[in-house]
């Protein structure tokens, strides 16, 4: 390893910028909190400010290809497309706490604000580590800002609960995970994930179960990230006990964040870099990771599928949703190509929109009703039609109904696994969507066919403000279901992660 | 007249947007707005019969956008003599539905007419679309607004027909993506780029291995049969039919069942020539199964409206024979019986729902000697019956005819006997609709409260008359329809003489190497 010269230190930040821009935000708004205690939007501004700060700076690095700090992270498309993604959804996330009543009206007023900024910032750090320990710090500092989060209102039990699982969980899966790449280092002698690339692709490794025992500890912390059978039982709890912006987040940028570390992990430490063979690259022979990911993604699809048919909680319900659709995100994994890549991208955009735009509506729901709970939304679609509508179309497009971005993303995974001749796996995942599509049309049955007991007057009213985040959320589901061109090309402009051909 | 296929697609679903914003008290505005729609819509497409030139089977009005290019999928419409006639019974019936909800819909008016044009649109782009992806577009779209129509404004047990409605037809669906996506790749090395474009895929899907192609052809078929439906497919059908409300039902039965049956010539048959003449066997066996299946369940029916929804299944199987029998006239048999069952099963589920408007119950046991009170209704009632079963002189008889006369001596169903079975279906049709009627309408009134109700209204004779117009003119005049659709179908058979069929069952089903052109 290189020793870190101040002048390489220099030259790496200017790299950094994103993320050192992140750092003066939490500060910042730590500040402004201590000074402001009552004022909470003030200090949610100054969040939405910084991140969006941070996000043009990321967006500048767009095409950039570099290694900074001697090889502990990188700089490339890929890296980019998600810290725009963690920047667009947390930003979301925190406007949402402005209109959440159980965050409002919770003891300690903005600190969730610089949490969140926090676990964005881990998030950068996840999409662009290159090295084994900076992916597990940079996990690390996700996990902490969530576990913290999850209890954010602790004066409720449930919440409290959920924290508790969370952590435990969590300590657990790292635990494990830092073992498998502690494993990887013995064998390697490496942390950097080029260097031992370069290493298991030289020497016969073929066929070690150590080296296949220690990819499925390393499973369990990615795993756990992004809530994937058989690392999935903290989700339903935590997702039902934490308050609903929270659990949008973990959702959402938590999950990316997962999938950006996972794939990053993956496509370059165990895939024989440069080596093509009729355009696609190869595995590094004896470690059959991608057998492994099928399994998980079958496993999470059916699992949390068939799981979320029975629940009537909505946030239960849509905590198996998010495991079935992490399972199939996956699905782009499994072959290994550049078209599997492209299609995950395509997936994340969408997913998105539509999961953070059902939890919006949940927190809608459960500002007026104070309860998760399907039968609790009897009737909603009389007494609120606008957001009733935009639930129905957030339901379609997580169920893939065509002319949302749900048909897209899965359309877009179905191509790359038919294309890669597996179509028993792609036959799998619509059977599972059919599945799915029983609990999210379940939703829109309790809005708009049951009728409650009691009159449907008076109508709910909400803020213009409600309106505005809920059409801001819907629009891009229902114009990149249609004209899906500008996602495809930014995906493909995105699928690329820097050392692979 | 150039986009005149997208003015039909898009006029009612953009128009309906603004039914969103009337004022809900307005009722009248309401009604009145989707009718005009609907008849403006009809309009148009009686301007593009006369437009059409009947003298080609090629696609005519054809209208071709890059949408997305990267999956290189067009906005690509065209309509031939097939999808005219489909176009013409979609934009018929909807006025008719439209006129028959102003009664019997009494909440949420203006979400309900919004999805009826939203569904008008949507259908109509189903039977233009030529490119695969646009066409499951549609093909999907539909679902949602029919979800709603059954759910919200369905009858006592809606809930559970429209999800098992929703459901059954999605898992056909989903099989039909991966049908297209699977084709567009294996059609790729021959064609030089991933197309969906049914007429450029239609020339190369038979360099597809023939195991591969019957995998294909297995992945769309299920889920056009699903739609037909046939036996033993259809148990959605009587659910979603008996609890849908009266314009649904006759939507459902008029058209969105034709979906299925149009799948089948346009896609299956189209696509996959050679898996289409290799499975007749299987789906020509499901087909006679269903004919006297749904037949026999009609007979013993205790309620109207399943009685009428499962004739649907029995006719519907006919038009499935006359499809895979192959020939001219069975083909065409099978087109024009697609209008008639729309035309007379759409009337049949219209009668009904007036009488359940007058006595809010179905059930055949609490009606009898109607022809009394109703005699206008009674009468009417048993013009369309007689259509339904047959009737020559009415249109039910020329395309019972054509399919008969085309299947007996098919020689891709290869034997009679699916004809002769089938055909004693007609008599199981004579069967159940008159004892249906001798129940109803003849005999003395037992029921005090039958004895009160008023005869047919001018607004019901409004939804019936036009259906009965066109019963009386296919059954003394068919030409004016069948000539629409003789050319295509010609085109669609084209390729398919008798030796040819002949050969083309003799293939092995073995993987054959693909040649490179």
């Amino acid at each position: 390893m290189q020793e870190l010269t101040l002048k390489q230190t220099l030259n790496s930040l200017s790299g950094f910028i994103p993320e050192t821009v992140l750092i003066a935000t939490v500060i910042v708004c730590l500040f402004l909190d201590l000074i402001l205690r009552k004022k909470s939007v003030i200090v949610a501004v100054a969040g939405i400010v910084g991140l969006l700060v941070s996000g043009y700076f990321a967006y500048l690095q767009f095409g950039m290809r570099e290694v900074i700090f001697t090889g502990m992270a990188v700089v490339d498309p890929f890296a980019v497309f998600f810290k725009i993604l963690f920047v667009v959804s947390t930003i979301f996330v925190i406007i949402f706490t402005i209109s959440s009543k159980e965050i409002q009206e919770s003891t300690h007023h903005n600190e969730h604000v610089y949490l969140m900024v926090a676990m964005a910032l881990g998030a950068f750090l996840m999409a662009s580590a290159s090295n084994m320990i900076m992916m597990y710090l940079s996990l690390e500092t996700v996990s902490i800002s969530s576990y913290i989060l999850s209890g954010y209102t602790k004066r409720i039990k449930r919440s409290s609960e959920a924290a508790m699982k969370y952590v435990i969980y969590g300590a657990a899966s790292s635990g494990i995970m830092i073992y498998g790449m502690s494993l990887i280092y013995g064998f390697t002698g490496s942390m950097n994930i080029y260097e031992i690339s370069a290493i298991l692709a030289k020497s016969a490794v073929t066929g070690n179960p150590v080296i296949v025992m220690s990819i499925i500890m390393i499973l369990a912390g990615f795993g756990y990230k992004i809530s994937s059978v058989p690392f999935h039982f903290w989700t339903p709890d935590v997702y039902e006990g934490a308050p609903v912006p929270v659990t949008a987040f973990l959702a959402v940028t938590s999950s990316a964040a997962g999938f950006a570390v996972m794939i990053r992990f993956f496509a370059v430490t165990f895939l024989q870099n440069n080596i093509l063979l009729n355009g696609k690259l190869q595995i590094i022979p004896g470690i059959n990771w991608t057998e492994i990911i099928v399994v998980l993604s079958v496993a999470s699809m059916i699992i949390g599928n068939f799981t979320a048919v029975w629940q009537q909680s909505v946030k239960r319900m849509l905590a198996y949703s998010s495991i079935a659709q992490g399972g199939y995100i996956m699905l782009g994994m499994t072959m290994a190509t550049q078209q599997g890549l492209t299609a995950m991208l395509v997936y994340l955009m969408g997913y998105l929109f539509m999961t953070l735009g059902a939890f919006y509506v949940v927190i809608l729901v459960a500002n007026k009703v104070d309860s998760d709970e399907l039968v609790d939304m009897r009737g909603f679609g009389y007494k609120s039609p606008v957001i009733a509508v935009f639930m129905a179309v957030f339901m379609f497009s997580l169920a893939g109904i065509p002319s949302t971005v749900g048909f897209v993303g899965k359309f877009y995974l179905f191509s790359a696994l038919i294309e890669s001749n597996m179509v028993w796996l792609a036959l799998v995942a619509v059977l599972n969507s059919v599945v799915s599509l029983f609990f999210y049309i379940k939703v829109l049955k309790y809005m708009f066919l049951m009728k409650p007991e009691e009159e449907l007057t008076p109508k709910y009213q909400y803020g213009i403000g409600n309106y505005a985040v809920l059409l801001l959320l819907a629009l891009p589901v229902m114009f990149f279901g249609l004209y899906f061109a500008p996602l495809v090309k930014i995906a493909e402009y995105s699928a690329i992660l820097i050392g692979l051909k | 007249m150039a986009n005149i296929l997208s003015i039909l697609i898009f006029l009612p679903i953009l128009f309906s947007i603004p039914i969103l914003f009337f004022k809900k008290d307005n009722v009248k505005l309401i009604k009145g707005y989707a009718l005009g729609i609907s008849l403006i819509t009809f309009v148009l497409s009686v301007a593009l019969y006369f437009s059409f030139n009947a003298g080609s089977g090629e696609y005519q009005f054809v209208q071709k956008m890059p949408w997305v290019k990267i999956i290189n999928s067009y906005y690509y419409l065209g309509v031939d003599g097939i999808s005219l006639l489909l176009i013409l019974l979609t934009t018929l019936i909807f006025p008719i539905s439209i006129i028959a909800s102003f009664n019997p819909i009494k909440i949420r008016i203006k979400e309900y007419y919004f999805l009826l044009l939203l569904l008008e649109g949507a259908l109509i782009g189903v039977f233009t679309s030529l490119d695969l992806v646009l066409f499951y577009v549609f093909w999907e779209f539909i679902l949602i607004p029919m979800y709603f129509l059954i759910g919200i404004w369905g009858g006592e047990e809606r809930i559970y027909a429209t999800v098992k409605f929703f459901l059954y037809t999605m898992f056909g669906s989903v099989l039909l993506l991966i049908g297209i996506i699977w084709t567009g790749l294996l059609v790729q090395p021959f064609a030089g780029v991933f197309t969906l474009d049914i007429v450029q895929i239609a020339t190369f899907t038979t360099y597809i291995p023939l195991d591969k192609q019957i995998i294909l052809f297995c992945l769309f078929t299920l889920g056009f049969l699903i739609k037909v439906p046939l036996f033993p497919f259809h148990t959605w059908l009587p659910d979603a039919h008996v609890q849908a409300p009266t314009a649904g039902s006759v939507i459902l039965a008029a058209l969105l069942l034709k979906m299925g049956t149009y799948g089948l010539i346009r896609f299956s048959l189209g696509l996959f020539p050679v898996a289409f003449i290799k499975l007749t066997p299987v789906i020509a066996v499901l087909a006679v199964i269903g004919i006297i299946y749904g037949a026999l369940l009609s007979i013993v029916q205790k309620d109207m409206k399943k009685l009428v929804a499962y004739s649907s299944v029995s006719h519907m199987g006919f038009i499935v024979i006359g499809i895979f029998a192959l020939t001219n006239e069975s083909m065409q048999g099978s087109v024009i019986q697609m209008i008639n069952h729309g035309l007379s099963t759409g009337a049949l589920f219209l009668f009904v729902g007036m009488i359940y408007e007058r006595r809010h119950t179905k059930l055949i046991a609490e009606f009898g000697g109607l022809r009394k009170v109703m005699p206008v209704f009674a009468a009417l009632f048993l013009v369309v019956s007689l259509s339904s079963i047959g009737l020559p002189g009415l249109n039910g008889f020329i395309g019972e005819f054509l399919i008969l006369l085309g299947a007996f001596n098919s020689v891709n169903l290869g034997t009679g006997w699916y004809t002769i079975v089938s055909a004693t279906a007609v008599i199981f049709s004579a069967v159940y609709l008159l004892w249906l009627y001798q129940r109803v309408m003849l005999g003395p009134i037992e029921k005090e409260e039958n004895k009160v109700l008023k005869d047919i209204t001018k607004a019901e004779l409004a939804t019936i008359i036009p259906l009965l117009i066109f019963i009386v003119w296919i059954g003394v005049y068919p030409n004016t329809f069948l000539r629409v659709s003789e050319m295509s179908v010609k085109k669609v058979l084209l390729n398919l003489d008798n030796t040819k069929i002949q050969m083309m069952k003799s293939i092995e089903t073995k993987p054959k190497e693909p040649e490179k052109n």
